[in-house]
């Protein structure tokens, strides 16, 4: 079951027979879910771990991505053997709702017109990502979920986990994220979406019925984003102002520059496994993402059910996406609820991408960590 | 699902100044240990007195070893990461030979009182005889066993001696509840303040509002 690099997809459809109330208002009336399972369910289902992806991640955690055939994800993490043991753990990730791998998103038919969704899917939040979640882990007989893990968006996900199911949660794995999206964060996202309803393809939400495409406005959208998730000093380590194929600077406005070409590169590569649709619908939700505000503003309230969880936070000190005084905000609020926590601040170079990368102080903290709380949980 | 966590590695034997604080501390007690290092303390307090301490500690490597114990620890800075603590959080809040330490003690020290019901907090006595006697003799910033670098090495800023802190007590109207004078060798005294001044080369106070 365990160690390979390609896997089946699995899918299965949710609230059959209770619709999803979103937050928003808008019920769905059924869910497809798409995921991806690693390991074996012990006969207690104790041992089961649910990793959350980031905002264009998927479920192919620790397989090969079945549009790109690129090695899953956090393969760096999770697998036999690895830190995420899928010999000992049952791993679980699912594309979150909105995306575009198999979970119900704008890119999929809308069963009531036979076409796709486009902007008809309604807007949707990290609450309901989340609850869409639970019902997966449901359907798959797990009470409660040994741990839950993720970077970015995922660590959004992690926290909204311990607002709405603490009870469902034994410890928590928050990485690099926030508990609110800041105004720069949500600026950032603003030029991406304008960047794709400025595309003449985009033809307002509509554009897979007229067999077109916006990718120059989602591969630039692409390229903002990406200046986010890496340092300065990262981006002026790996190319400064070195120039691309070139001798000399071009009086144009080709990719002169390595970074441009680089930039370029991450843009025009991302179009192929993404859709403009959903990046709009999932930056939105994270945008939407605060969550204080739905407990009078205070951030310890909204996880005060969560007091029996064990929790191990990390940020990067370069990040400036996510910065560590955003992770200390959630991290002093999960102290204030008795929640039971660890963090550091981990030295990094790497900007917000940190914990997709090489970083051997984050192992270690992870390491210990889950080792321990599985001890803890009658895992060993 | 829960069980003992396994302390097999932890040596039972305590260094003396964590074995003088964690025999001033009640079994099952809340407890914060501020610039808990490895998180020795921690994790003896754990296995011998059912207490579930929580720590800061400033040092990345000192953290992950805490992790590695099953301890619960936040990396973080005494001057400045207190304030994130609500009032009464805990029965006591340990500050271990950290005070002179920190930039502004005075602070500090209302921090964890704001924090803790009872401050427990251990200083190296720069009036110890030994330091008086060094910096007369040589001229120059004394180096004992437990001031071991040099000056401009040192995380020591604040140097107080035990009747500063006595006089600093008094100051912000606190009460002390125990005064633990300690010998070189890390036995307790039975001195008054005023001799302790001289001969203890640590001290241990137990502070409340």
């Amino acid at each position: 079951m365990t160690g390979q690099t390609t896997a089946p997809p699995q899918q299965v459809s949710l609230f059959m027979d209770q619709p999803l109330s979103l937050a928003s208002g808008a019920v769905m009336p059924s869910v497809q879910v798409g995921y991806q399972t690693y390991g074996t369910l012990n006969d207690t289902a104790s041992n089961a771990v649910l990793i959350c992806h980031a905002l264009t991640g998927d479920q192919y955690v620790a397989s090969d991505h079945p549009v790109t055939g690129k090695a899953g994800w956090w393969t760096r993490l999770v697998g036999p053997g690895k830190i995420i043991d899928t010999n000992r753990y049952f791993v679980i990730c699912s594309n979150v709702l909105g995306g575009c791998l198999g979970t119900s998103g704008p890119a999929e038919v809308n069963p009531d017109s036979g076409k796709p969704w486009g902007l008809d899917f309604p807007v949707i939040t990290l609450k309901d990502m989340v609850c869409v979640q639970k019902a997966l882990t449901e359907s798959l007989g797990i009470d409660q979920l040994f741990a839950v893990i993720g970077g970015s968006m995922g660590g959004m996900q992690v926290l909204q986990w311990l607002a709405d199911y603490p009870e469902s949660v034994f410890s928590a794995i928050p990485i690099a994220t926030a508990a609110r999206h800041t105004a720069q964060n949500i600026a950032f996202h603003e030029v991406g979406r304008q960047a794709i309803m400025a595309d003449p393809n985009w033809r307002g939400g509509a554009y897979l019925a007229a067999g077109v495409s916006p990718d120059a406005g989602l591969s630039v959208a692409r390229m903002a984003a990406h200046i986010t998730y890496m340092s300065e000093d990262a981006l002026a380590q790996k190319f400064g102002r070195n120039l691309q194929d070139r001798e000399t600077i071009g009086f144009g406005f080709e990719a002169d520059f390595q970074v441009e070409s680089y930039l370029r590169h991450q843009g025009s590569t991302f179009v192929d496994r993404f859709d403009a649709n959903s990046y709009l619908y999932i930056t939105r939700a994270m945008d939407y993402f605060d969550l204080a505000s739905s407990a009078g503003g205070k951030l310890a309230e909204a996880f005060r059910g969560a007091s029996h969880v064990r929790c191990c936070a990390l940020s990067f000190s370069s990040d400036w996406l996510y910065p560590p005084s955003e992770n200390k905000a959630f991290v002093h609020a999960l102290n204030a609820a008795g929640a039971r926590i660890a963090y550091t601040e981990i030295e990094s170079d790497f900007g917000h991408d940190a914990f997709l990368m090489d970083v051997p102080e984050m192992d270690r903290m992870l390491a210990g960590f889950i080792t321990r709380t599985a001890e803890e949980r009658g895992l060993s | 699902m829960t069980q003992q966590l396994d302390h097999g590695t932890a040596s039972d034997k305590l260094r003396p100044d964590l074995k003088l604080i964690a025999d001033q501390l009640d079994s099952h007690c809340t407890l914060l240990d501020v610039g808990c290092a490895d998180g020795t303390l921690l994790q003896w307090l754990f296995k011998h007195k059912n207490i579930d301490g929580r720590g800061i500690e400033l040092e990345v490597a000192n953290v992950q070893s805490c992790v590695e114990k099953g301890l619960f620890v936040v990396q973080g800075d005494a001057d400045t990461d207190l304030n994130d603590y609500g009032d009464d959080s805990f029965d006591y809040v340990v500050l271990s030979r950290t005070l002179q330490a920190v930039h502004r003690p005075r602070d500090v020290l209302s921090n964890l009182l704001r924090i803790g019901n009872k401050a427990v907090v251990t200083i190296p006595n720069f009036g110890f005889w030994r330091v008086r006697l060094s910096l007369a003799l040589s001229g120059r910033m004394p180096m004992t066993s437990h001031l071991s670098k040099m000056w401009y090495e040192t995380d020591n800023i604040h140097f107080c001696t035990i009747r500063d802190m006595f006089e600093l007590i008094a100051l912000d109207g606190y009460h002390l509840e125990r005064f633990v004078p300690v010998s070189q060798s890390g036995k307790p005294l039975t001195h008054g303040p005023r001799r302790s001044n001289l001969l203890a080369s640590q001290a241990l106070f137990i502070i409340s509002k």
